[in-house]
């Protein structure tokens, strides 16, 4: 019986779906048998960061309204056989999918898969609560700045309602300049303001945009920073202690942080 | 029966009449002879108003019977009841006391969206977020960092603070006044408490040691009873 995991993050943009797309396949590279699920219903956009467009026959809708069987649906990833994809539709809206048959599907799913991670759109409305309700997990994604904290504590409010575990964090597009200059909220204290646990945080990388643009995640290469943060965040979800990486040779500001997951099991 | 049993003392002070009426007797018999003594005192002949104070002892009486004693003192002369006394309580005004008068603990973060609204004094541990609310229609004491928005005596109870480990607040609200955040980025300030000065009349932030100076009954029992 395998685990889903939403990735949600609230304000768009943040960077959910190549959060998703690159968390799925460093899990994938692990050996873990891992479904990706896209419930961006009308605007999808994994199967793209995956380069898995051109394949997609059947999606979620139809799965959804009973033309096809779930397994019939899976996108095979080009590179892992253990990897696999659900995309949304793109015709349709996201009122097509009630949370019970995501419910259903994503059940259905976990007992053949280690992993399904779900990408979730933005916003708090049908789509979130689509994404959400088969989710035993879920990863909340934020960028410095505090928009997009705000919204992710909104998030992680609606998500403690649900029947999930306590969410964990990635900070994403940290850039360590701009930190060290005070012009950009530090990890730290985002992490004081959001409380809750860290699961990774991901330098902003011009590798991120090369990657997802040319259907390779980021994380197949691994050569950069933002790589290797995926692969640890995947490792960290398998449940090992990995410490976080330091940006530079900067060290004072990233110890705090390793202190920080030290304490993790 | 009762004819001649006093039902009604009058007593005579600095501050005007207390009526004292037994508690044994019927409601009727009271009225009566409430409208009988007030029109024999007729000799009240004055022209500045006088408050009336009823005590009712261990007699309950319910709102509309209430009404109508201040009605028959108020027909009758130029009287004003001030206050209507009694030792009985209902159920659920005893229990409406209680709510108002206790301290609400809660241990959770308020996020962004959320509103947390407590009758009583709220104790929160933990954080209040930019975007969450808290209000309560006593005081708020926050262990924790405030830095969203808080609003204490909501129901009109000006001397109610707002207390918090670490002050950042978006807004503070108290009663019916509010102050916000200066639009420039400011650091919080730690273990400090919000008030409302009334000299001033506007909410000012003082440390949390010096708020006994201002508010010396802030724990007090009765000062929350009253104003609930």
């Amino acid at each position: 019986m395998g685990e889903a995991i939403v990735v949600t993050s609230g304000k768009g943009g943040v960077g959910k779906t190549t959060t998703t797309a690159n968390i799925g396949t460093a899990l994938a590279l692990l050996g873990k048998k891992v479904c990706l699920i896209d419930t961006d219903i009308g605007l999808r956009n994994l199967d793209v960061v995956m380069g898995l467009e051109n394949r997609i026959i059947f999606d979620l809708v139809d799965v959804v309204q009973e033309r096809v069987k779930t397994k019939q649906a899976l996108v095979p990833d080009k590179r892992f056989d253990c990897l696999q994809l659900l995309p949304a539709a793109q015709t349709s809206d996201k009122s097509e999918v009630t949370p019970e048959a995501m419910k259903k599907i994503v059940d259905e799913l976990k007992q053949e898969f280690d992993y399904i991670i779900i990408d979730c759109p933005a916003g708090i409305e049908q789509g979130f609560k689509n994404a959400v309700a088969g989710a035993d997990k879920a990863v909340v994604v934020t960028n410095p700045e505090k928009s997009s904290v705000r919204d992710a504590d909104r998030i992680i409010g609606l998500l403690e309602q649900e029947d999930i575990e306590p969410p964990k964090l990635i900070v994403n597009r940290i850039r360590h300049h701009m930190v060290q200059n005070g012009d950009m909220l530090d990890v730290d204290e985002i992490v004081s303001v959001l409380s809750i646990d860290l699961l990774g945080v991901v330098a902003d990388d011009d590798e991120v945009i090369k990657a997802s643009n040319s259907g390779e995640p980021v994380a197949l290469h691994p050569n950069t920073k933002s790589s290797l943060a995926y692969r640890n965040i995947a490792r960290r979800i398998l449940g090992e202690s990995v410490p976080l990486l330091s940006f530079d040779e900067e060290k004072g500001f990233f110890t705090k942080v390793k202190k920080f997951f030290g304490i993790r099991s | 029966m009762i004819a001649n049993q006093q039902l009604i003392t009058i007593k005579g002070t600095r501050d005007g009449l207390i009526l004292k009426i037994d508690d044994q007797c019927a409601y009727e018999d009271v009225l009566g002879e409430l409208k009988e003594k007030l029109s024999l005192n007729a000799l009240l002949e004055e022209d500045r108003l006088i408050s009336v104070k009823i005590q009712l002892g261990n007699r309950y009486v319910t709102k509309e019977q209430k009404e109508k004693l201040k009605e028959v003192v108020r027909d009758n002369q130029n009287l004003v009841v001030g206050k209507i006394e009694s030792n009985v309580l209902t159920k659920e005004e005893a229990s409406e006391w209680k709510k108002h008068a206790e301290v609400k603990p809660l241990v959770r973060v308020v996020r962004s969206g959320q509103v947390i609204n407590v009758e009583g004094d709220l104790l929160l541990i933990g954080d209040v977020n930019p975007g969450g609310k808290v209000m309560a229609t006593g005081n708020i004491f926050v262990m924790g960092s405030l830095r969203g928005i808080a609003h204490a005596g909501v129901d009109g109870d000006f001397r109610a603070v707002i207390a918090a480990s670490y002050m950042q607040p978006s807004q503070l609200r108290i009663a019916d006044a509010i102050s916000r955040a200066p639009d420039h980025e400011t650091e919080g300030v730690y273990m400090e408490c919000g008030f409302l000065d009334e000299e001033a009349d506007k909410i000012l932030i003082d440390r949390l040691q010096d708020i006994i100076k201002k508010r010396p009954d802030i724990s007090s029992f009765e000062r929350r009873m009253l104003n609930g």
